[in-house]
């Protein structure tokens, strides 16, 4: 009795997680997947049709825009790692007692609200704003010069926005490197680059390789940032959806877009772990 | 005139080059700043570790043993002195320039590389090339008793396997001297005895310069050359296992290594290099010093070097009187707890010999005799 009890353990405690995940992702999602193959319209209803035509019209139409959200997506994902790693890095080895202040600083502007925090950049960002305004009117930016409504525009906000999503795992990564072991190398005759190379980096990459899943997702599939900062020519994939969904009632469509959004993004992120996240890779990193 | 005065270096020029020793700390000091207050982890250390020598530093938790190390590794620059290698001071020379090798109390292996790249690391950095890194590698994994472990991670390894790993990881370098902090502390009784013997082996079989932290006292007498027992940042003495054990330098010393009595007497004779002290009742101790009279001594007797008989011992011994206490049976030996006349309370370990009952009870009053060459003056005062 006792013995079964034991082995039951595990299961008993993936069940409450597991219910919530069945109920509240699971269903949903075979209900969308359903629905991205009916036809119909709002007004005669959706019926189940099988109509896999959806997921083909979704690419001709919006294949461009789907290609695009990966791009930023990349975009912002690199920028992510360029602007966390050395501040991670900084508060994990030189952040001596007040490690905890300074990351506590750097996650600050991420309790205001997501949606307001990008409508401030925009805000700052606008032609004549606090920021283009003095410059435009000093004659040091040619009158042509925007940065709203540009690309750039919209892999900034993005990159800005879900920052902390790289920076924590690639912090917690660093932290937990024995310091001891770093001298180690230093002992061993390595330079600081390639006690970096060899052992600070190899050691770190689990938490980049989660970094970039936590990032990388959320931002191809982002739809605030460039309605908000990108205007009528950045347009990326999650902002599509949404209007399709909400604004054209094309349930269909929406939800066919919305599955390939995600086998794409599936299908990259396996590609992804398969060449980075394996064991040979830290060792050769090592060598 | 300048050829006769260079000649003797010359004549044997092999003996010069060995009398330089492998790690010279000349008055070296430490302070670390923390919350505004001042510690001084080592206050100034001379010390000359010959090539070739297994040396020990041993000394209580928080003395300054990992801070000696550390300075003369080159992750920490002396505050004041100066560390020399091989007669060349090392001032800002950086960790990675300097010869030397350091096993971490914590092993600190890289957990993200196999077995074989831990131990080529410090090859691999220098360049060497392949063919002559895998041939190194496998002969010095051969050593240390792991062949056929190499291409496992060190999470993969028991504690004295990854020990062992460290080892050969420091000791593949061929440097001039390794630095090994509390390497076994981390090891269970019986793999501790056995890598101390592994130790040892190595050593002999590699012939570099050990330097060997501990904090265990068995282990330093065991194991060492020589050893330098440090106290609060300094060295309190420095010698041989013997002459540390047999002839402790101070208090402190002779309280730390093994179990030590002490004493203490009233000079009443003195003259022709010796003194006699009064202890307790008929109690009389010849040390090899002058004291003035009246003078109150401190001397320490190992326990092992005491007689205990119920009848007076004859002349010629130092002795003391006084009451068993406790007598606690070991096996191999048996310990009397003696508080004496004076008001001490000395132990004495007996060998138990074959069919012998016990020389005294719990409650017999007794004599504690010894050879005047035991007894070892630690302090007086007037
Ligand atoms: N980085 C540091 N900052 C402040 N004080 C330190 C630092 N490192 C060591 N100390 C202090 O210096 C003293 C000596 O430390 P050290 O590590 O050398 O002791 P140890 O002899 O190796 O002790 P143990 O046997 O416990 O390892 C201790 O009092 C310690 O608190
Ligand atoms: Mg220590």
């Amino acid at each position: 009795m006792r013995r079964l009890r034991g082995a039951l353990a595990p299961y008993l405690m993936i069940l409450p997680g597991g219910l919530w995940m069945a109920v509240f992702f699971v269903v949903p999602l075979v209900f969308m997947f359903s629905v991205s193959l009916m036809t119909g319209n709002i007004i005669d209803g959706f019926k189940q049709t099988w109509h896999w035509q959806n997921y083909t019209d979704g690419f001709h139409t919006y294949g461009d825009k789907l290609v695009r959200s990966l791009w930023y997506g990349l975009l912002a994902t690199v920028a992510c790692i360029a602007l966390a790693y050395p501040a991670a890095y900084w508060i994990a080895f030189k952040g001596g007692r007040r490690k905890s202040t300074y990351l506590f600083l750097l996650l600050l502007p991420f309790f205001v609200s997501f949606v307001l925090r990008t409508l401030a950049w925009k805000l700052v960002l606008t032609d004549n704003g606090p920021l283009l305004g003095p410059l435009r009117n000093h004659g040091l930016l040619p009158s042509d010069f925007h940065v709203l409504d540009s690309g750039f525009a919209v892999v900034s906000g993005l990159t800005y926005n879900f920052l902390p999503f790289m920076v924590l795992p690639i912090y917690v990564a660093l932290e937990r490197i024995d310091y001891r072991v770093i001298e180690a190398s230093y002992d061993l005759y390595a330079s600081r680059t390639q006690a970096f190379l060899r052992v600070v980096l190899p050691l770190s990459l689990p938490g980049v390789f989660a970094g970039v899943i936590m990032t990388f997702v959320p931002v191809a599939s982002d739809y605030v940032n460039s309605e908000v900062l990108g205007g009528p020519n950045n347009v990326m994939i999650g902002h599509i959806i949404r209007t399709e969904y909400f604004d054209n009632s094309s349930y269909a469509l929406a939800s066919a877009l919305s599955f390939s959004l995600m086998a794409l993004l599936l299908v990259g992120i396996f590609a992804y772990a398969r060449a980075l996240g394996t064991e040979d890779v830290l060792e050769a990193a090592g060598r | 005139m300048t050829e006769t005065q260079h000649a003797p270096l010359r004549d044997d020029p092999g003996r010069a080059e060995d009398a330089v020793p492998a790690i010279e700390l000349a008055g070296v000091r430490k302070e670390y700043h923390a919350y505004g207050e001042t510690v001084a982890a080592v206050q100034g250390v001379d010390l000359a570790i010959a090539q070739g020598e297994f040396f020990s530093l041993l000394g209580p938790s928080g003395c300054g043993k990992t801070t000696t190390m550390r300075m003369v590794a080159g992750f920490e620059e002396p505050t004041a002195g100066e560390v020399y290698l091989l007669g060349e001071s090392v001032t800002g020379v950086p960790a990675n320039r300097r010869d030397v090798n350091m096993v971490f109390q914590s092993y600190a292996l890289f957990p993200h590389m196999s077995v074989f790249e831990n131990v080529a690391f410090g090859l691999r950095r220098k360049r060497t090339p392949k063919a002559e890194i895998t041939e190194r590698v496998t002969e010095m994994l051969r050593i240390v008793d792991l062949t056929g472990r190499e291409r496992r991670r060190p999470s993969e390894l028991s504690g004295g396997q990854q020990q062992r790993v460290a080892l050969a990881r420091a000791l593949v370098n061929r440097p001039r001297a390794l630095l090994l902090d509390e390497p076994l502390g981390a090891l269970d009784l019986k793999l501790r005895q056995a890598m101390q013997v592994e130790l040892k082996r190595i050593q002999r079989e590699v012939g570099i310069t050990f330097v060997y932290v501990t904090h265990d006292q068995g282990e330093a007498l065991t194991m060492s050359d020589r050893i330098a027992v440090m106290n609060d940042g300094l060295v309190e003495q420095l010698g041989t296992p013997r002459e540390i054990y047999e002839r402790p330098a101070s208090k402190f010393v002779a309280g730390f290594i093994g179990t030590s009595n002490l004493l203490a007497g009233d000079a009443v004779e003195s003259g022709g290099g010796t003194s006699v002290l009064k202890h307790g009742d008929g109690g009389r101790i010849e040390v090899g010093r002058e004291f003035a009279t009246g003078d109150k001594v401190e001397l320490t007797v190992r326990p092992e070097k005491m007689q205990i008989t119920a009848d007076e011992p004859g002349d010629g011994l130092c002795r003391v009187h006084g009451k068993v206490s406790e007598v606690v049976y070991l096996g191999t030996s048996t310990n009397y707890n003696v508080t004496t006349d004076g008001g001490a309370d000395v132990v004495v370990f007996v060998q138990n010999a074959m069919n012998a009952e016990d020389v005294a009870r719990r409650g017999d009053t007794v004599w504690l005799s010894w050879e005047p060459q035991h007894s070892y003056v630690i302090g007086s005062a007037e």
